[in-house]
């Protein structure tokens, strides 16, 4: 009874961390599939260069540790743009450049899915290239990939349980934080299980309702 | 109108187009026949520039199809075509796909663009259908529906790559019908398919191709009554055999 009582106590805190997790994961969501969605035409591209450029920058970000390059940025973004950004909008964009270069596998995946004679049936009637991709080409890629999207983005939520690393608040940090306070480490670090489970438990739940509706 | 000179084609090493001329007239009606992997179909996808290909020349309406300075989107506007696999956008209604291009490419207003689309699905018998969804649809309304599409940019002439090959046989005469139609009326046409039937009805001039190459290119009645190449022959023999 005690354990739920500092929970509810707790609540404008928790929820303030709760609120930074899921605001995080939702714009470097949205800022990594824009980007994604350029760099999956890029390294769609018959220009070996622009292909190969992709290519590497896909593959160097698939290769290091999150923490590392959340790390990274911290120190990076203030030298290169001269002054302090602060924790969040160095997260902010590690996490945009780093999920970029996992969604951009994926929407490659998705563009390759549409069948060749789409695009064909497309420029037959006159659509320029851009055209067709916006009207003919995304529609169907995204619709095909939206359950990869979203896990990636479950995955997404998840790990911006790793910002403590610049000192941010996340929901996993203000949990930390009332549990070392109150002393009350077990029960604190279950009711944090539990709402992780809960949130990705949910979204998964919506993904495999989508999936069974594409295969339909 | 549409004129190919000597094109040459690679895939990698394969030589899929070797050295083929072909011409269509203004109004004429052009069947290319022949058996699979003979480059029919990436032949008629070279003449709006689907295909790109690495020598000689095709023309259309006087436009270099493979020029620099081409603009393709603008020329293929003017060319309709109809796929095997119709190829309906599966996320857009009806009356949508055909509405798509008039209104991006030729930017007719849209009431415009759906009164255009009402009267060619009108003409294809299928006025009923404008709201549904192409997956509602059998093949042959599915295939008259990539007819109207196409019909509806006011093409000069249509291509159609084996339209009826991936119909089952009970529609496969809903979709020549509206072909036959169309033929009558003069429209220029170069058509690639396996219906002798409609060949034999509406086309001027047959072309037989086998492995890459032009073998053979008659006047119908010429083509079917005395083919001149013992593989137009063959080919015919074995075709026509059941009919």
């Amino acid at each position: 009874m005690k354990d739920l009582e500092l929970i509810v106590d707790s609540m404008p805190f928790l929820l303030q961390g709760l609120g930074l997790s899921l605001l995080l994961a939702a714009l470097a969501a949205a800022g990594g599939i824009m980007m994604a969605v350029v760099l999956a035409l890029l390294r769609l591209s018959s220009n070996r260069f622009l292909s190969g450029a992709a290519a590497v920058y896909v593959n160097f970000f698939r290769s290091m540790p999150l923490i590392l390059v959340i790390f990274w940025f911290f120190f990076l973004v203030p030298m290169v743009i001269g002054r302090p950004v602060g924790s969040f909008y160095s997260a902010l964009i590690a996490f945009t450049l780093f999920e970029a270069a996992h969604y951009t596998e994926i929407i490659r995946a998705g563009i390759l899915s549409v069948s060749r004679g789409q695009g064909w049936a497309a420029a037959a009637t006159g659509l320029t290239y851009g055209q067709s991709l916006r009207h003919v080409i995304l529609p169907q890629a995204f619709r095909n990939m939206t359950p990869l999207l979203l896990t990636q983005g479950i995955i997404l939520f998840q790990d911006t349980s790793l910002v403590f690393v610049v000192s941010l608040s996340d929901f996993l940090t203000t949990v930390t934080i009332v549990a070392r306070n109150e002393g009350r480490l077990v029960s604190m670090y279950v009711f944090a299980a539990l709402v992780y489970f809960a949130l990705c438990f949910a979204a998964s739940r919506v993904v495999g309702g989508l999936q069974k509706k594409a295969i339909r | 109108m549409i004129k190919l000179s000597n094109i040459d084609k690679w895939y990698g090493a394969f030589h899929t187009l070797k050295d083929c001329s072909v011409n269509v007239s203004r109004g004429e009606v052009l069947v290319i026949c022949g058996p699979s992997g003979s480059g029919k179909s990436t032949l008629i996808k070279c003449v709006n520039g689907l295909e790109p290909f690495q020598g000689g020349e095709i023309t259309v309406d006087g436009v270099s199809v493979g020029a620099a300075g081409t603009n393709l989107p603008r020329l293929r506007a003017r060319i309709g075509m109809v796929f095997q696999n119709f190829e309906l956008y599966p996320h857009m209604s009806v009356l949508e796909n055909i509405c798509l291009a008039q209104l991006k490419v030729l930017k007719r207003p849209r009431d415009e663009a759906e009164a255009r689309a009402f009267a060619l699905l009108e003409r294809v018998g299928l006025k009923d259908h404008a709201r549904k969804l192409p997956s509602q649809l059998s093949g042959g309304q599915q295939q008259r529906v990539a007819i109207a599409r196409a019909l509806a940019m006011d093409p000069i002439a249509m291509l159609f790559d084996e339209p009826t090959s991936a119909l089952d046989p009970e529609m496969i005469n809903e979709v020549l019908e509206v072909m036959v139609q169309l033929a009558q009326e003069g429209m220029t046409m170069m058509v690639v398919t396996h219906e002798m039937g409609f060949a034999r009805k509406v086309a001027d001039r047959v072309v037989f191709m086998d492995q890459g190459e032009v073998v053979e290119d008659a006047a119908t009645d010429q083509f079917f009554s005395a083919p001149k190449s013992d593989r137009a022959k063959s080919f015919l023999s074995r075709i026509l055999q059941h009919v």
